[in-house]
């Protein structure tokens, strides 16, 4: 039944047998042990699980791991650099934008997907480019402050 | 000894940002559902389709069949444990027995029935598929109103009358303010049932060690100490064998602040296969299955004269409580009742509550916990009393307040107002908000035939929950403070912080007392056999109560500092200050650390004094805290669609003193944004039969980056003197200043089509079918 499995997640090579129904956001966080990204649906809707997936941001909750075979995955464990914040990180970080941070990796990357597509996006932009990912606490003010930081200072 | 001394800056009222976020930033932070132990199986809990049904038979040969199922449970097996508790003491309160499982029947759908342990989670899925269960399903009721018809469905049978409990509470003579009134305004008003949905649902893992007959239970909870009493309670385990650690918590907002049948049943389970076991909940097992918030039909009377002088007020209360009572769930409507005054001067007040049993999930404290519904009541009930005296909403407010030089103020319904001046932020959110032009602005639209709404609402709140008297549990909070060897400092809280950031607000609090570096300073907190007996996060407690406490004991180990630093520079009268104790004689001095050594190695001791620094406070709050603030929202309703345009959201909060502006701004703004949900968009919806319609996020309308306003927010500050920081909190004033204002603005939108209320939320289709209403 299992079937093998190989990807590169956050430029290491990893090679697994897994169920074909496994999701991505199980075998990263099982099987590579991964568990920044979160499970906050299991629908989509939340937008706690998203990875990027060859460059674009992904709800991994909704594709299978086989699906990834071949494929590279950065998740938030990803993109910090020899201890170096990513800038999306530090802003995050200056500008209070997480409070409990069971959103803030999905967030994160789902505002660096935002930023390549546009890397001056205005607040209505950055709000629309958010959309997909529900933060219960911090009313996304402080959200859309970061983006713009990190816009302002020339992107992510 | 250092003779040179810098004096630290301070650290009260900066915008710091947060010592939490590293972790929570680069994925590291551990929640619930990060955690393994080795062996550990998975759980899934099999759970009622029906809203109300019988269970002819459970049938689980198939799914015990399945490979690696370990064990299955039903409702035989947890006869003989305690039930899931209710602390509420309200007099005659009928108290179904809430058994961990469903027993021979299912009362919500959601209702737990079984629950299936396997190696691993999609394996327990799997398993649950194929338990059989024999339903007969019964009539159902869901709507509190039907359910006290005559004839309704007996949610319990014993109780045809679906009646839980009836309080009354009276100040004053109301009977006679409505006698001298000119002018009486009465109105339905409802506060809709919510879903809290923090984004982590809730989640447990326990785990028994057979040989030292110990259990440790690691819980998503706001409340790890009183969760341990109970659970222990329920499992007739001695409470000191029982563990209780919170991880990383995603999200609270009172639907943690709880004990659930999940967190003795996984510590049950874990004993009866000796093996770790892990349950976390799916998005739609928490809309199902963990409390909601509000759910009230309340009916408003409101007496004034005709200058707009507020006499009294009449409330009869009607709080959907579920099928069961979870732990505070009758409580939280008698909280409406507390802060049904507002910030008005009025001293009669006549409230009825009724607690109605519905074949719902239980309700009980969501952000706001009873006192959101009362802002909502009495805000909507001075506009509508505005709107008949044909005066402005502002005026008849200031008319009404509280005056600055009256406090403390003992209200109608006992309580006793710390500090306050209400007109100040009301005149500040006018002021920025330039409140004559957008009169002047509203007036042009409507020339010209378009909707635009001004809406105010002047909030107070209850916080800092609380004293004792009024908790159940007690209203103290704990802390600890120890300064290590080395001179770096640990904090211990009985507190439970999850998302608010006080990891960070008691650094800036011990780095001030103490005058160390804040990053010298580790906040723990969550773990029961670490942390001294605490009572946890909730009511916008964690600052004024668990700060205070921790404030006290930063008192005595300063003392104890000071005798130290006193013996050390041979005199007897020292300054502490800036992390030295200075001879002011001398000008000598010896530093924190040089103190921290001395204490520890013990060569030398002062006299009466023992060795260490350790010092822990109980502090026990002489009364709540009272917030308050005004919040002013814009509106323009488009007449084509019913679409509400936010255009300007002003809100001037006075929480009292503010530690760190930065975490403030953040609590303000999620608050606000949990206010605008009920107000225009959240809703749980069950239909005639009890069925959940709103039972994913795919059909729950939580508030999106792109549909939040830009919030205006500031502040006045008045200090509380009911604690030694002067801070009152904030966690809830922001969705308790939010909904009536949004009401408030969108009515006014729409008064000159006659439209006079409308109920939460202001869906578009609402709002299109009243201007259509009005066009014919």
């Amino acid at each position: 039944m299992k079937q093998t499995l190989t990807l590169t997640i956050n430029g290491k090579s990893y090679s697994d047998e897994v169920e074909p129904r496994l999701l991505l956001i199980h075998y990263l966080r099982e099987v590579a042990g991964l568990t920044g990204p979160h499970i906050g649906c299991e629908t989509s809707i939340c937008g706690a699980c998203t990875v990027m997936l060859d460059g674009m941001a992904v709800k991994s909750c909704t594709m299978f791991a086989v699906q990834a075979e071949g494929r590279s995955v950065l998740t938030i464990e990803g993109l910090a650099q020899n201890g170096k914040l990513d800038p999306l990180q530090e802003a995050f970080w200056n500008e209070h934008a997480l409070q409990c941070g069971f959103c803030t990796p999905g967030m994160i990357m789902t505002a660096r997907q935002l930023l390549a597509d546009n890397p001056s996006p205005s607040e209505q932009e950055i709000r629309h480019g958010l959309e997909g990912n529900l933060c219960r606490c911090t009313g996304y003010q402080h959200i859309v402050n970061a983006v713009k930081a990190v816009a302002k200072a020339g992107g992510a | 000894m250092a003779t040179t001394i810098t004096k630290p800056e301070t650290l009260f009222g900066k915008r710091v940002r947060r010592q939490e976020d590293p972790r929570l930033i680069t994925g590291t932070a551990l929640y619930l559902d990060d955690l393994k132990m080795p062996g550990m199986h998975h759980a899934c809990v099999v759970r009622s389709p029906h809203a109300a049904a019988k269970i002819r038979g459970i049938d689980t040969s198939a799914a015990r069949a399945l490979p690696g199922v370990a064990a299955i449970f039903t409702g035989a097996d947890v006869t003989g444990l305690g039930a899931v508790p209710c602390a509420a003491s309200i007099p005659g309160l009928r108290v179904p027995h809430h058994h961990l499982l469903a027993q021979d029947r299912v009362y919500y759908v959601g209702h737990p029935v079984a629950v299936v342990v396997g190696t691993d989670r999609y394996i327990a899925r799997d398993a649950a598929e194929l338990v059989e269960v024999d339903y007969e399903p019964t009539a159902a009721v869901a709507d509190p109103e039907k359910a006290l018809a005559a004839g309704a469905p007996a949610v319990h049978p014993e109780w045809p009358d679906n009646v839980a409990f009836n309080f009354h509470q009276e100040g004053g003579d109301t009977e006679e303010a409505f006698r001298q009134a000119d002018v009486v305004v009465r109105q339905r008003i409802t506060s809709q049932r919510l879903i809290p949905t923090s984004i982590e649902t809730r989640g447990v893992i326990a785990e028994w060690r057979a040989g030292e007959r110990s259990l440790t239970l690691h819980s998503s909870t706001q409340i790890p100490h009183l969760l341990r009493t109970l659970v222990a309670g329920i499992l007739g385990m001695p409470e000191n064998l029982l563990r209780v650690i919170t991880p990383e918590v995603g999200g609270g907002f009172g639907s943690k602040l709880n004990v659930y049948a999940e967190e003795a049943l996984m510590a049950y389970i874990a004993m009866k296969i000796n093996k770790p076991v892990k349950w976390v909940e799916s998005r739609r097992e928490n809309f199902q299955a963990t409390i909601h918030g509000r759910g009230h039909v309340d009916y408003f009377e409101l007496a004034a004269l005709r200058d707009g002088t507020i006499l009294g007020l009449k409330l009869k209360l009607i709080q959907d409580l579920g099928a069961y009572h979870q732990l505070l769930t009758p409580v939280i409507p008698t909280l409406s009742v507390l802060m049904m005054p507002g910030l008005y001067r009025f001293k009669n007040v006549n409230a009825d509550v009724v607690g109605v049993f519905t074949n719902c999930v239980p309700t009980d404290a969501y952000r706001g916990a009873g006192r959101p519904e009362a802002t909502h009541g009495i805000e909507r009930m001075v506009d509508m009393l505005a709107q008949e005296l044909k005066m402005d909403p502002a005026e008849i407010r200031l008319k009404n307040f509280v005056h600055a030089d009256e406090f403390p103020y003992g209200t109608a319904t006992g309580l006793t107002y710390d500090s306050g001046d209400y007109a100040k932020p009301l005149h500040k959110a006018m002021a920025e908000a330039g409140y004559e032009q957008l009169r002047r602005e509203q007036a042009a639209a409507r020339a010209e035939g378009r909707l635009v709404g001004i809406g105010l609402s002047t909030y107070g709140e209850i916080c800092a929950l609380g004293p004792s008297i009024a908790l159940p549990a007690g209203g103290w909070e704990s802390a600890t403070v120890k300064v290590e060897p080395s001179g770096k400092v640990t904090v211990l809280t009985g507190a439970s912080p999850h998302g608010q950031g006080e990891e960070t607000t008691f650094a800036q609090i011990v780095a001030d007392e103490l005058g160390v570096p804040m990053d010298d300073v580790l906040v723990v907190h969550g773990d029961t056999a670490v942390v001294q007996y605490g009572i946890g996060t909730f009511g916008s407690r964690g600052t004024a109560v668990g700060g205070s406490a921790l404030y006290y004991a930063l008192q005595d180990l300063k003392a104890k500092m000071k005798k130290f630093g006193a013996m050390m520079l041979g005199t007897e009268q020292v300054n502490f200050s800036g992390g030295y104790c200075v001879d002011e004689a001398t000008g000598k001095s010896v530093t924190f650390a040089e103190m921290a050594v001395a204490a520890y190695h013990a060569k030398k001791l002062p006299a009466n004094t023992e060795p260490g620094l350790v010092a822990t406070h109980f502090w026990e709050p002489p009364n709540f805290t009272f917030p308050f603030g005004a919040h002013l929202v814009v509106t323009e309703v488009d007449r084509e669609t019913g679409a509400i345009e936010i255009k300007r959201y002003v809100c001037v909060d006075d929480i009292g003193r503010i530690i760190n502006p930065l975490i403030v701004d953040g609590q303000v703004h999620g608050g606000v944004a949990q206010g605008l949900g009920q107000a225009l968009w959240e809703q749980a919806v069950y239909d005639e039969s009890g069925q959940l319609v709103s039972g994913e996020l795919t059909d729950y309308a939580l508030p999106r980056a792109s549909r939040m306003p830009w919030i205006e927010s500031s502040h006045t500050e008045t200090p509380s003197p009911v604690n030694p920081l002067g801070v009152k909190g904030v966690g809830e004033a922001g969705t308790i200043g939010c909904s009536p204002a949004v009401v408030n603005s969108v009515v006014d939108a729409l008064s000159p089509l006659g439209v006079r209320h409308i109920d939460m939320p202001l869906t578009p289709e609402k709002i299109w079918k009243l201007i259509e209403g009005a066009r014919a």
